[in-house]
């Protein structure tokens, strides 16, 4: 235990700790290297001691054990985390802008009376304070700003680090929480996986995707003309799916699907850090949008300034055109 | 069931956003506001919960940005009741600082529900809606797209969205706090004759509730525009020679045959 420390919370699916979990890994290292203090990850719920060798690039792996930790409610995980914070006195504690940790990030912020930093996306020691790089805006402009007391609670973007291979002491230590966990009045009551039978665009090799920019439901019908052209498929940014546009399965982001296509054709989407958590692994990303600003530029490939409404028929007659 | 909804006043990103000549804080003479697209959402739901089972909406919201606009919308949709906030000065507090005075607001309400958006994108240091719950003392849960009364009185589901287009669905006791991420259904749409109608007849209720400043945690040195490492290479023409290039370039990687 060392105020230098540096704590990471490891997020688990199912059997499987998060690929997220080893961006923050690789944040922890190296903020660590810089305050001299150790890495601990922190795994909440029962069986987390098995991700112990996973987890290696830390120094101490924190397994906290529960039967109210077996499923995600946010008041015991809220709980079992602060009394780990606490217990260690961290310099800071990484957690990563998911579904869980934009409830207990901000909860142990406030109940720790810590300061709170989202959207990091680069952490460095800034003589007895640190200093973070934090994307707001929509992707449109980045923050620098001074976090001075610790623990320093800092909600990373996904995509911010590359894993490491570095390897740390990689100690286990189990434990219970010292006083039983509450359940808290918010329980978790089942899963609800989407519906089958919609396409899977994890699957597909070519997307269209299709952004707040497509402006009505009716113009929806261009972009799939576009995609049977290509021989794909339409995918959209949440706020068409929020529209009731398109099903909630051609979400890509954060809270959508993870995708991997040989061609992402981003039509009308702005780019947002939570969209582009989704698509950045495209082999090929072409990105349609009349802000030349957009974020997305700064992923795609090649761009286009132009409105979207004029380039979808244009580009499926281009297409098929060379298709004879 | 007596619901509070927050909303904020966000800079539009749609318009250019411009940086004061210290470098560290968004120019917001230049910005134009509108409404944080999850608090619609927030309100949206709030208004559905009221049609499905009775009871009362109020809309509270710091006296920032184009607030009355928002306000009376809100009316226009089904709201009961709009409060204001006083906010000095040209900035929006920070996240708890307004979580504070929220609450100081909310207090007096005897509400059952708060529903907030989950995240508003010019904050940095995080989401208004858990220090909202913790000063209120209520339990929070965030990331939420879908709220229902739930089967036992006194109680609401809440879908919690996780990647994949998994949700898990909650079961909340009431009184409590939610950070939405969307509604069931799309904020509607209301008329600009109702909002006029609104604006004759419907009454702020001013609050009593004062901002403080609260210790600076979290203090911004720099704003700047990202400059990647990489951006993409701009293609330039008519719609029709812009998608003869694209069609090109796909022919060229093979991916039209
Ligand atoms: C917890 C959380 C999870 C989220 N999960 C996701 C997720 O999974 N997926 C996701 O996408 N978002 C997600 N978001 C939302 C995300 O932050 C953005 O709000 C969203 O991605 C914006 O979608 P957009 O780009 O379509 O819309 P906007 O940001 O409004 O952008 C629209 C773009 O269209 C352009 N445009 C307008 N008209 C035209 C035209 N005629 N031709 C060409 N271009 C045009 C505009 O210049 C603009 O850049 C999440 C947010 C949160 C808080």
């Amino acid at each position: 235990m060392s105020a230098q420390d540096v704590l990471v919370l490891a997020e688990s699916r199912g059997d499987a700790l998060a690929d997220v979990t080893f961006e923050l890994l690789a944040a922890g290292r190296e903020l660590a290297r810089a305050t001299g203090g150790e890495v601990l990850a922190v795994v909440l719920g029962p069986g987390g001691a098995a991700h112990a060798p996973a987890l290696a690039v830390a120094d101490r792996i924190i397994a906290v054990d529960d039967p109210r930790l077996a499923e995600y409610s946010p008041e015991p995980f809220a709980s079992a985390l602060r009394e780990v914070v606490e217990a260690e006195q961290p310099r800071a504690v990484l957690i990563a802008s998911t579904s869980i940790g934009w409830d207990v990030a901000p909860l142990l912020a406030a109940r720790l009376d810590a300061p709170l930093a989202t959207g990091c996306q680069e952490i460095c020691l800034d003589g007895d304070g640190l200093m973070v790089t934090a994307s707001f805006c929509g992707g449109k402009m980045l923050a620098e700003c001074r976090v001075a007391a610790s623990p320093a609670i800092l909600m990373m973007l996904p995509g911010s680090y590359r894993p490491t291979d570095e390897t740390g002491k990689g100690e286990l230590e189990q434990r219970k929480p010292a006083a039983p966990l509450e359940p808290g009045a918010i329980a978790f009551e089942q899963w609800i996986y989407p519906e089958a039978g919609d396409v899977d665009i994890t699957q597909q090799d070519v997307l269209v995707a299709v952004g707040r920019g497509i402006q009505q439901h009716d113009n929806v019908e261009l972009a799939e003309e576009l995609a049977q052209a290509l021989g794909g498929a339409v995918c959209a940014s949440r706020p068409v799916v929020d529209q009731g546009w398109l099903p909630a399965t051609r979400q890509v982001g954060k809270s959508g699907m993870i995708v991997k296509p040989k061609l992402y054709l981003a039509l009308g989407v702005s780019g947002a850090p939570e969209h582009q958590e989704g698509m950045k692994g495209a082999e090929l990303i072409i990105a349609v949008n009349t802000d030349p600003k957009a974020p997305i530029f700064d992923v795609a490939h090649y761009g286009a300034e132009v409105d979207m409404l004029d380039l979808m028929p244009a580009l499926s007659e281009a297409i098929a055109a060379r298709k004879g | 069931m007596n619901i509070v909804v927050v909303v904020r006043q966000v800079p539009d990103l749609i318009e250019p956003l411009e940086i004061v000549p210290t470098g560290d804080a968004l120019d917001l003479d230049t910005a134009s506001f509108i409404l944080n697209e999850s608090d619609d959402h927030a309100l949206e739901q709030a208004l559905l919960l009221k049609e499905a089972g009775g009871g009362s909406v109020t809309v509270v919201a710091l006296d920032f940005g184009d607030v009355d606009n928002t306000l009376y919308t809100a009316v226009a949709k089904g709201a009961d009741r709009i409060v204001k906030i006083a906010c000095d000065g040209d900035t929006p507090p920070a996240a708890r600082d307004s979580a504070a005075v929220y609450a100081e607001a909310i207090k007096p309400l005897e509400v059952e529900l708060v529903l907030v958006g989950v995240q508003a994108h010019d904050e940095l240091d995080g989401g208004l809606s858990p220090f909202l719950a913790a000063a209120l003392e209520l339990p929070y849960v965030g990331v939420i797209r879908g709220v229902k009364a739930g089967d036992a009185s006194g109680t609401i589901t809440a879908c919690k969205e996780f990647p994949g287009a998994v949700m898990a669905r909650m079961s909340v006791k009431l009184p409590a706090v939610l950070g939405i991420l969307g509604a069931d259904q799309p904020p509607r749409y209301v008329p600009v004759s109702r909002i006029r109608g609104a604006m004759k007849t419907a009454q702020f209720e001013e609050s009593a509730a004062t901002l403080a400043a609260g210790e600076l945690l979290l203090s911004v040195s720099r704003l700047y525009p990202p400059a990647p490492a990489t951006r993409a290479e701009m293609l330039s023409g008519s719609e029709e020679e812009i998608a003869g290039r694209i069609a090109e370039i796909l022919a060229e990687k093979g991916l039209v045959k």
